[in-house]
């Protein structure tokens, strides 16, 4: 039986898209304290306002993040939500799953907390959303015995690491980002359960220039796949797109009108390296930047290159505070090699770190940091020479920041010696 | 055995992450890993991929409100363990992906999935809207300036055939953020809707004293508007506070964030942007930030009228006169923003000139320029 009236959330049980307000009312008929989460939320939607307290520092021993403290400011009313602290599970690799994990959860959740969940919070974690103080100890005990699973990150500390689906189901992938994901998040345990960072740091792995976990807009570290040799092209699937056998950018548009190899691939190729010549087609490798164009528009025919790894980008955050940077490419090309445990990544990550550790100020993401000393002593702190590819366009100002070591004579003179010559 | 509260440290199991992610994979996942050849869209969210060896994944793709009971994932694990050996998968943007490796699966997936009301609608690939990555909102979160997945709700209905059908331009990434914070990382979507404050702090000087350390609060205003000031409680003591210079203040919310003595929310101060043109993909145009061109719209439960028409509007004219493989971003760069304006009927307002840092880069440095109805 409800528990509270919700005329305004009601509203929300219409139409076709799925309904969270449906779904919380199947749940209270087991978890009566979903009964409440509608009520304050109704309260909300009433008062235009959030009715949860700020913060409130909760936690298992031993761990500085994975569960954010939470409390309503009407436990009276709702005390079914006067304790709602958040949960954050760390998910497997590209989020796959079997119904049998899923249902352990469940359980869980059904034993300790509220039944409601966010499937997945925004950096990749499984989010349980509501228990009480008393109810973490315990949760942490069986999810670590019985589901021989971990809480994920929160706070200044290496957040959970999160990945696209990679070669586990697609063609684009240029490394095995799951595989990548996995192997940081278990080197890296120590970091993401115990905050010692300046502030947040974030792992993201795309395998391609797709970027469909959003890498280069979200993640402080940033490792998107590439490749270096010619993209494969198959001659006979290419004259099949041109014969209208085979749907462009993979059936992608249910309207599409025939397909147009001028108009739909060559002229939206952003450094114009393709052209037909004798009935094939002929890329320009040399100046193509491998944005991935083509490939969308004729997954049959194009295919990345034998020769993969990945580019490194730093730095990308959201705009609190000194606004939204995307990420900085670092390093052109790496390999990266599950042979050597990804050695040369995890030395890239630790002089990151061992710089911003130091270097970086309380709450200052490291494309902050970068931001107030600059690429250049950035570069150098990474041991990189410079290149143009580090660059959009070289500077426009004449400010050089040259050093006394880099003009013949240095800068020390004799103002007197100056003014034998040259009186005031 | 269970947890012993008397001794929370014996047999304590602690860093042992995630469980491995290849005991989930579905077994044409295991046997074709990295052989992918290709892959194409059957019909609106339901994919095949091809391997070397020949064999196919079937992807049904479905949307879920990401805030979803274990009742609900229970419901997706019955479906999984009829349908695809007990195996799925969940997307950056909250759908639900079921896999089979064979054709003939598809047909009673799809009719087992219809016949659950609209609990699992299939969608969201190619030319489509996408569901919405979002944030908590007033379900959870502390600092939000409008609700999440109310507002993803109302807005979804209003979109739904764009969701189920692949007939826009190009993919259109749609995104939530209750408030500047942007946990959802909607600074670089298509159409990106933003919860927004526009008072200043108050300052709770009854609480600050034991809540705050002041010099936190002061320096985490990146304007320095906030400086150190004698105040008294309501007992009448004098104690050591702030003041909030409101002239200065850009509502960011980042003091509250430091200090719960400044609450920054309000019925009426609060309510949402639109921001639209962001992409994260490097094809065709490089990654870009989504650009403001509405700067409020107020805040009305249950289904936002206002956010939603707006999301509408930008949405339909972009489809109707947007090239085929145009993202909304590059739209907007072909045509000029004084185009986007006009074309949209969205008015043109001082809030969309960029006076914060680096705002230079955003002024238009050239004659060349579109004569459109804004040049009285």
């Amino acid at each position: 039986m409800p528990k509270h009236d919700t005329p305004l959330l009601d509203e929300l049980e219409k139409g076709p898209w799925p309904s969270f307000v449906t779904d919380l009312k199947r749940q209270a008929e087991t978890k009566p304290e979903c009964w409440d989460i509608l009520g304050q939320l109704e309260l909300s939607f009433k008062d235009k306002i959030t009715h949860w307290k700020h913060g409130g520092i909760v936690g298992v021993f031993g761990y500085g993040g994975g569960i954010v403290g939470r409390y309503s400011d009407s436990p009276k009313q709702f005390p079914g939500v006067a304790h709602f602290h958040t949960v954050r599970l760390n998910q497997p690799s590209s989020k796959f799953y079997s119904s049998a994990k899923l249902r352990d959860i469940c359980n869980l959740w059904e034993k300790y907390g509220s039944g409601m969940t966010n499937m997945h919070g925004s950096t990749g974690d499984l989010v349980l959303l509501g228990t009480r103080t008393e109810n973490l100890e315990p949760l942490f005990y069986d999810l670590t015995h019985d589901l021989n699973q971990d809480l994920g990150g929160s706070g200044s500390n290496l957040r959970t690491p999160s990945c696209c689906i990679g070669t586990a189901r697609c063609e684009w992938a240029c490394y095995d980002t799951a595989s990548l994901c996995h192997h940081l998040t278990m080197h890296y345990q120590d970091e993401i359960h115990r905050p010692a960072f300046p502030y947040k740091f974030k792992f993201k792995m795309s395998g391609c220039p797709n970027d469909c976990v959003a890498s280069i807009a979200r993640s402080d570290f940033s490792v998107i796949g590439t490749w270096k040799d010619d993209i494969r092209i198959d001659q006979a699937a290419v004259q099949a797109y041109i014969k209208g056998e085979y749907k462009p950018n993979g059936g992608a548009r249910t309207k599409s009108k025939a397909f147009d190899m001028d108009a739909d691939v060559m002229a939206l190729c952003p450094t114009k390296c393709m052209r037909m010549k004798d009935g094939k087609l002929q890329i320009d490798n040399k100046n193509c930047t491998r944005c991935m164009h083509c490939l969308n528009m004729m997954p049959r025919a194009l295919r990345p290159g034998t020769v993969k790894g990945a580019s490194i980008l730093c730095g990308a955050k959201a705009p609190i505070l000194d606004g939204a940077q995307l990420a900085t490419l670092i390093f052109p090309f790496i390999e990266i090699n599950p042979d050597s445990d990804y050695e040369e990544v995890i030395e890239i990550i630790e002089s990151i770190w061992d710089w911003w550790m130091e270097t970086g100020k309380n709450r200052e993401r490291l494309g902050e940091t970068m931001q107030r000393v600059g690429l250049p002593t950035f570069l150098k702190v990474m041991n990189v020479d410079p290149i143009p590819q580090h660059i959009k366009i070289p500077r426009e100002n004449p400010y050089v920041f040259w050093t006394d070591e880099e003009v013949p004579g240095g800068f020390e003179r004799d103002v007197r010696e100056f003014r034998k010559k040259h009186a005031q | 055995m269970g947890y012993d509260p008397k001794n929370p440290m014996v047999d304590r199991i602690t860093d042992i992450g995630p469980p491995h992610f290849e005991q989930f994979y579905p077994q044409v996942v295991k046997d074709n890993k990295g052989k992918w050849l290709y892959h194409e869209m059957v019909q609106p969210g339901v994919m095949v991929h091809v391997s070397e060896s020949g064999a196919e994944c079937y992807t049904i793709r479905v949307a879920s409100a990401r805030l979803i009971s274990i009742e609900h994932i229970r419901e997706l694990c019955d479906i999984s363990d009829a349908h695809c050996d007990g195996f799925m998968r969940f997307t950056t943007r909250n759908n639900v992906e079921f896999m089979v490796d064979n054709k003939a699966k598809v047909k009673p997936l799809l009719d087992d999935l219809a016949s659950r009301g609209n609990k699992f609608p299939v969608g969201g690939t190619g030319a489509c809207i996408s569901n919405c990555v979002h944030t908590q909102g007033w379900i959870h979160c502390h600092t939000p300036a409008t609700d999440a997945s109310g507002v993803v709700k109302a807005v979804m209905d209003e979109l739904f055939d764009h969701f189920v059908n692949m007939d826009l331009p190009a993919k259109v990434k749609l995104a939530l953020a209750c408030c500047l914070n942007m946990c959802g990382a909607v600074h670089c979507s298509d159409i990106a809707i933003l919860g927004v404050h526009r008072k200043p702090p108050m300052i709770d000087h009854d609480a600050i004293s034991g809540l705050c350390e002041l010099p936190l609060a002061i320096s985490s205003c990146p304007l320095g508007a906030i400086k150190p000031a004698k105040a008294t409680n309501a007992k009448g003591e004098e104690i050591k506070s702030v003041t909030v210079n409101a002239d200065r203040c850009m509502f960011c919310g980042n003091c509250y964030t430091m200090c719960p003595a400044m609450p920054l929310a309000d019925p009426d101060g609060d309510g949402i942007a639109i921001l639209v043109g962001g992409k994260v993909s490097n094809a065709k145009s490089n990654p870009t930030f989504s650009k403001m061109v509405i700067p409020f719209l107020p805040n009305t439960p249950p289904r936002w009228p206002e956010t939603v028409a707006a999301v509408k509007n930008i949405l339909e004219t972009y489809a109707k006169d947007a090239n085929q493989y145009e993202r909304i971003g590059e739209w907007c760069a072909r045509i000029g923003w004084e185009m986007f304006f006009e074309k949209t009927g969205i008015p043109f307002t001082m809030k969309s000139i960029d006076d914060y840092r680096l705002a230079y880069d955003t002024w238009r440095t050239t004659t060349n320029f579109k004569f459109t109805s804004h040049c009285k």
